[in-house]
């Protein structure tokens, strides 16, 4: 039998493992729902429901989707040029992808606001077609792009290293053309890598607070983000509250992560390999 | 059950890695204020230390925490040590006092003026030669005009922008309930851009350039006129605004387990001395004692109007003001509920 790892002791392994991801990850979501149950499931559902919360969970998973759509396309292009081109800067380039997740988001939160307020470098141009980004929902998207992008990028990139390329010498000389090649023999073998860093930017941006509160605007039923919800619950010393608005989060959000795990598996068995 | 006291853990390390480098202090005081104080306060405290010095021979460290005023006091009530508390509204410290029970009940009578040391009040900032015109709180609704103020949900310093327009509208409109939230209404539809908070709104107004008119406190906007130059804003003054009062309190139940409470009250005292009350007056506020202010032309730059108090019968004082305002599903919910 081989062994499955050079590192010994697997009690000793699965034990740190369980105590280290209770202590970490499970305790505090359980403290969470532990205490927006005081407001037993009934209430926690009307306030679900309540057009308030439903407006800002809507402007939050919506932008939060889109954006992390938005970065599908983008961000495989990104990988794609950084891991199959060499230019000068590559290094440097592929250095600042990390960059949004270094920058504490206030800061990039205010700096995108400045770039795309109305009197801003890009803004104004935009404002000059008529377009209005900041203090939108569409400055929400904005901000979860750049918070997005390098989730797909991350994911993507080790794996479009490890591509074959035998096999795309293999399609174009039985006759593919590019695009077939690409849709035939490279995309498959992404898809689920591409799905992981949909899922990772998704449910990032779902809770972010930091980059957006800036460029947001944040008027009610237009551009309320559900983390603002959750901090205005908080000013009113709403704890019980507060936690409920978390924990529906945090509900849609597994939810959410499931699915996308249930049509990753079934990718994997589609595709095969990675 | 209590949320897990994450933040006092972060609060705990932040306070504590400073304090452990004035190993050969005596005293330590813990000031948690809001965010336009801070100015203030680095003046005063370094006044404070020197009386305190020069009184009892006692070296006094002082640590200012600065943020949102209700934030400022959900942490307290987690348990962050502070000493004292300087905040925006008497329903801040209200809520310490509920939720914790480390300030007694009638914190409010214990210091002259309310435990105000010093007041303040809202007043326009517009662009430079108020090309709209804006004189009153009934200009802030006419056509064109974009007003910019942070969110009353979440600032401490919008709720004071917020009774200031009520209680205007109040006298504009006889107290008729139904025209003054119709009044309420309108301005708030005039405001592209809600803040969480002052300095977000300040930011909003000075640098993004986005609307004509700033609600803000006095001292926010001459000190904003101070940053950005006087060659780009105007302040107007309305003939009428509200008097706000940010008070100060002892956190009995921490310096009880610390053995402050001297060097604490002291320290709010202080304020009250004819040294805190001309530096409350230097740094644009308006102090309680104007008598004592030794710096006479700092008085004269105060500017006189007529100021609606928060216990005036229009609001019946903030234990009923702040639920029916600014409560969940209270009139300012209401603005923004779409019509069905």
């Amino acid at each position: 039998m081989v062994q499955p790892s050079v590192i010994p002791g697997f009690r000793l392994a699965l034990g740190f493992t369980l105590v280290y991801l209770a202590a970490i990850v499970l305790l505090p979501l359980a403290a969470l729902v532990w205490n927006a149950s005081g407001l037993g499931f009934g209430a926690i559902a009307a306030l679900a429901l309540e057009e308030r919360t439903f407006a800002a969970l809507k402007v939050s998973f919506l932008t939060s989707f889109a954006a992390a759509v938005f970065n599908v396309p983008f961000g495989v292009l990104v990988a794609w040029v950084l891991t199959r081109y060499s230019f000068p800067g590559r290094r440097l380039l592929d250095a600042a992808i990390d960059l949004p997740f270094a920058l504490p988001t206030a800061v990039a939160g205010i700096a995108l606001t400045a770039l795309y307020a109305p009197n801003g470098w890009l803004g104004q141009y935009a404002q000059a077609i008529g377009l209005k980004i900041a203090f939108t929902p569409l400055g929400i998207f904005v901000a979860l792009v750049f918070v997005g992008l390098p989730f797909v990028v991350r994911t993507v990139q080790p794996v479009l290293a490890e591509v074959d390329r035998e096999c795309e010498e293999a399609a174009a000389t039985l006759g593919a053309g590019r695009f077939r090649t690409l849709r035939a023999v490279i995309l498959p073998t992404l898809t689920p890598a591409i799905l992981t860093g949909f899922a990772l930017a998704f449910a990032r941006s779902v809770g972010e607070y930091g980059s957006v509160i800036f460029i947001a605007g944040n008027i009610p039923y237009v551009s309320e983000i559900a983390p603002l919800l959750i901090v205005i619950k908080l000013e009113e010393f709403d704890y019980a509250g507060a936690t409920a608005v978390a924990t529906i989060m945090l509900a849609i959000s597994f939810a959410m992560l499931l699915a996308i795990n249930l049509i990753q598996a079934w990718s994997r068995r589609r595709f095969g390999r990675v | 059950m209590k949320p897990f006291d994450w933040k006092r853990l972060l609060i705990a390390a932040a306070v504590a890695l400073p304090m452990a480098a004035p190993a050969l202090a005596d005293v330590t005081l813990t000031n948690v204020s809001y965010d336009p104080t801070r100015e203030l306060y680095k003046e005063f405290n370094a006044a404070f230390a020197a009386k305190w010095k020069a009184d009892t021979g006692e070296t006094v460290t002082i640590q200012t925490s600065h943020g949102g005023s209700g934030k400022q006091a959900r942490a307290v009530i987690d348990g962050l040590p502070a000493d004292v508390v300087t905040l925006a509204l008497e329903s801040d410290i209200d809520a310490i006092a509920a939720k914790s029970g480390k300030i007694a009940a009638d914190w409010r009578g214990r210091l002259p003026h309310n435990s105000s040391p010093y007041t303040s009040t809202i007043v326009f900032l517009v662009r430079k030669g108020n090309p709209k015109g804006i004189t009153d709180w009934g200009d802030l609704v006419k056509d064109g005009v974009e007003v910019v103020t942070p969110n009353p949900k979440t600032s401490g310093g919008a709720r004071w922008n917020y009774l200031a327009a009520w209680a205007w509208a109040y006298g504009e409109y006889g107290g008729d309930e139904a025209k003054i939230k119709e009044y309420i209404g309108t301005l708030f539809k005039h405001v592209p851009v809600l803040d969480t908070g002052a300095r977000g709104s300040t930011t909003t107004f000075a640098q993004r350039q986005i609307g004509d008119v700033l609600l803000a406190w006095e001292n926010e906007a001459f000190l904003a006129q101070d940053e950005f130059g006087a060659d780009q804003f105007d302040i107007v003054v309305p003939p009428q605004s509200i008097l706000a009062e940010p008070p100060v309190a002892v956190v009995d139940g921490n310096v009880d387990a610390a053995g402050t409470r001297k060097v604490a009250e002291a320290y709010l005292n202080y304020l009250y001395s004819a040294e805190g009350q001309t530096l409350a007056a230097k740094h644009y506020y308006r102090p309680a004692e104007p008598d004592l202010v030794t710096d006479k032309t700092l008085l004269g730059k105060i500017p006189q109007l007529k100021l609606v108090s928060i216990d005036d019968p229009i609001f019946g004082g903030w234990k009923k003001a702040q639920p029916y305002h600014f409560g969940d599903g209270g009139v300012f919910d209401q603005i923004y509920k779409p019509a069905q």
